[in-house]
């Protein structure tokens, strides 16, 4: 079974981030980059398949500038066999990238999608449904336990109630959700091996794909700000201020 | 113009959410169809009758539609939208897996999670786990939303008096297959939906010290909530989870418990009311949003709470 992993070159999950003084986005310049976390367990798990011999190849996909090839990099240290960039510096939406996405896996005949749920700088959490949609293969959504049966997939998703099982035929996307691995950090063997991997690079163009947004950004602002309020000395004051002052017991 | 509303029901009944995204869609103007589709689901149709503002319920009943998959929902969906303006949804977890799936048949991009509604094609949106807000506005003809139900008051279950009609079912795609589930049962109130919510993280230590919080919470009628590192940490089921992937809530009272405070987490929590932070670490970031900070050993401060609530 052949698997494509997506992934996406966001901002890293600690970096404090900061929105622009002229409200047209946040500021990338000079800001630690990574591998989202979502595609980071989604590439953990198509490498435990490969070990575990369930997965034939694993082929990490990712679409953005030059720099996302960066992050395919890092999933092939961690034990992915190559990479594909697919490479545009206008902004891509969603449904942009679900199209691109539709195209390479057309292109490589792959069986399986695994990748993460959401990307922690838009999070929109759409790309993964789209592109099962834009297949018509099933989907498996914020999965935290996959399982390969004869039939196909046996997936558990968190959902707001609790957990749900659901079987899904082969092939299928399946997007992830943070308890279902612990991601390996790469050995610098790996890294270095990670820099002999193939990586090919295309266009959507080249793919036959427009990728064009649909929605207009007209302005990115901070929040409303919290105003840190007081301490209180003990219990006896935090309940009488919760009682009295806040009126909210 | 007019809108659809996606309702998130169990077939009995309507689930909370889907008053939220009634109200968002009364922002927008026109009349709101709402389409309940499910296996023996009448009753949750005629309960979204009542709903005020409602002027038409669609209503699709059929074995299909009895598990919410998408790959049977999203094509039904998709049929339906073509006679409207908007189609919202909830951005729960039931949202946020069929909805996509419905954009992407339509050829539209979806604007997920909405907080806020500047005019009918202009909307507000958290991004970066709320730590920006973005202005967007969309050129597709039909607008495809899930809306972030913190950001909208719940409609009035009762007062309308809509007609049902039964709608053409699509079939089976045979897809996906339901196999089972494993719903955290609880008397407390829900989550998303509760007055008051204590949350316990890595602080707490283990599962069985969340006694301690669940004590209080019923003394407080509140839900019981945690952070990623404590449902990561096993101490509580994943559903338990507030933040930036987990769940969004926004209670008259928050009540943080040995938790840091992770941007993550705040994602999740900071549009509540009235926040308290119990956290022996007096450099917790969570103390920087919390209208009540008390630095303290929670395994001293929760018993006395309890005690203090009588």
């Amino acid at each position: 079974m052949k698997v494509l992993v997506p992934v996406k070159r966001v901002i890293d999950a600690n970096v404090k981030v900061r929105v622009k003084a002229d409200q047209t986005g946040v500021e990338l310049t000079n800001v630690k980059m990574a591998m989202n976390p979502f595609c980071e367990i989604a590439v953990e798990e198509a490498v435990r398949m490969k070990e575990a011999g369930t997965a034939t190849e694993v082929v990490v996909v990712s679409a953005g500038a030059q720099q996302a090839q960066e992050t395919i990099r890092t999933g092939l240290a961690m034990g992915a066999d190559r990479g594909i960039l697919i490479q545009s510096d206008a902004p891509l939406e969603p449904l942009g990238v679900a199209k691109l996405l539709k195209a390479v896996v057309e292109k490589e005949s792959a069986d399986m999608v695994l990748m993460g749920k959401q990307a922690i700088d838009g999070d929109n959490n759409q790309t993964g449904q789209m592109l099962a949609a834009l297949l018509g293969w099933p989907q498996g959504t914020f999965v935290s336990k996959i399982e390969k049966s004869d039939a196909g997939l046996k997936v558990t998703r968190e959902v707001d109630g609790g957990l749900e099982n659901v079987a899904l035929k082969l092939p299928a996307v399946v997007t992830v959700d943070l308890r279902l691995n612990q991601p390996r950090y790469a050995s610098l063997p790996n890294i270095m091996k990670a820099k002999k991997k193939q990586i090919d690079t295309m266009t959507p163009e080249d793919l036959g794909v427009d990728a064009s947004p649909r929605l207009t950004v007209l302005k990115i602002v901070e929040p409303p700000a919290r105003k840190a309020g007081v301490k209180v000395a003990d219990v006896a004051e935090l309940v009488d201020k919760l009682k009295n002052e806040a009126k909210v017991i | 113009m007019s809108i659809l509303i996606v309702a998130e029901h169990d077939n009995a009944s309507l689930k909370p959410a889907t008053l939220n995204t009634v109200t968002a869609a009364g922002q927008l103007g026109g009349d709101i169809a709402v389409l309940v589709a499910g296996a023996g689901c009448s009753a949750a149709a005629q309960a979204a009758a009542e709903v005020a503002g409602v002027a038409k319920v669609l209503c699709a009943d059929a074995p299909e539609y009895g598990h919410d998959l998408a790959e049977n929902l999203a094509p039904l969906i998709a049929k339906l939208a073509t006679d409207y303006a908007h189609v919202l949804a909830p951005a729960t977890t039931f949202g946020k897996n069929v909805m996509p799936r419905a954009a992407a048949l339509l050829d539209v991009q979806q604007i997920s999670e909405i907080s806020g509604i500047e005019s009918p094609d202009t909307f507000v949106r958290p991004i970066y786990a709320g730590n920006a807000m973005a202005t967007v506005q969309s050129a597709d003809p039909i607008k495809i939303i899930t809306v972030r139900t913190t950001a909208f008051d719940a409609a009035a279950a009762e007062g309308g008096s809509a007609p049902v009609e039964a709608v053409e079912t699509t079939g089976d795609t045979d897809l996906a297959s339901f196999l089972g589930q494993e719903l955290t049962k609880s008397e407390r109130p829900e989550l998303t939906t509760a007055g008051i919510v204590i949350s316990g993280g890595r602080g707490m230590q283990s599962g069985e010290n969340f006694a301690m919080i669940e004590r209080i919470a019923d003394k407080l009628g509140a839900a019981v909530g945690a952070s990623r590192a404590a449902v990561d940490a096993g101490y509580v089921p994943n559903d338990y989870q507030v933040g930036q992937t987990g769940k969004v809530v926004a209670p008259e009272l928050y009540i943080a418990v040995g938790i840091s405070g992770a941007i993550q987490h705040l994602a999740g929590m900071k549009d509540s009311k009235v926040i308290v932070a119990i956290n022996k670490d007096e450099e917790a970031p969570i103390f920087q949003v919390a209208d009540y900070g008390l630095v303290a050993d929670l395994f001293q401060a929760l018993p006395d709470l309890e005690k203090a609530l009588g």
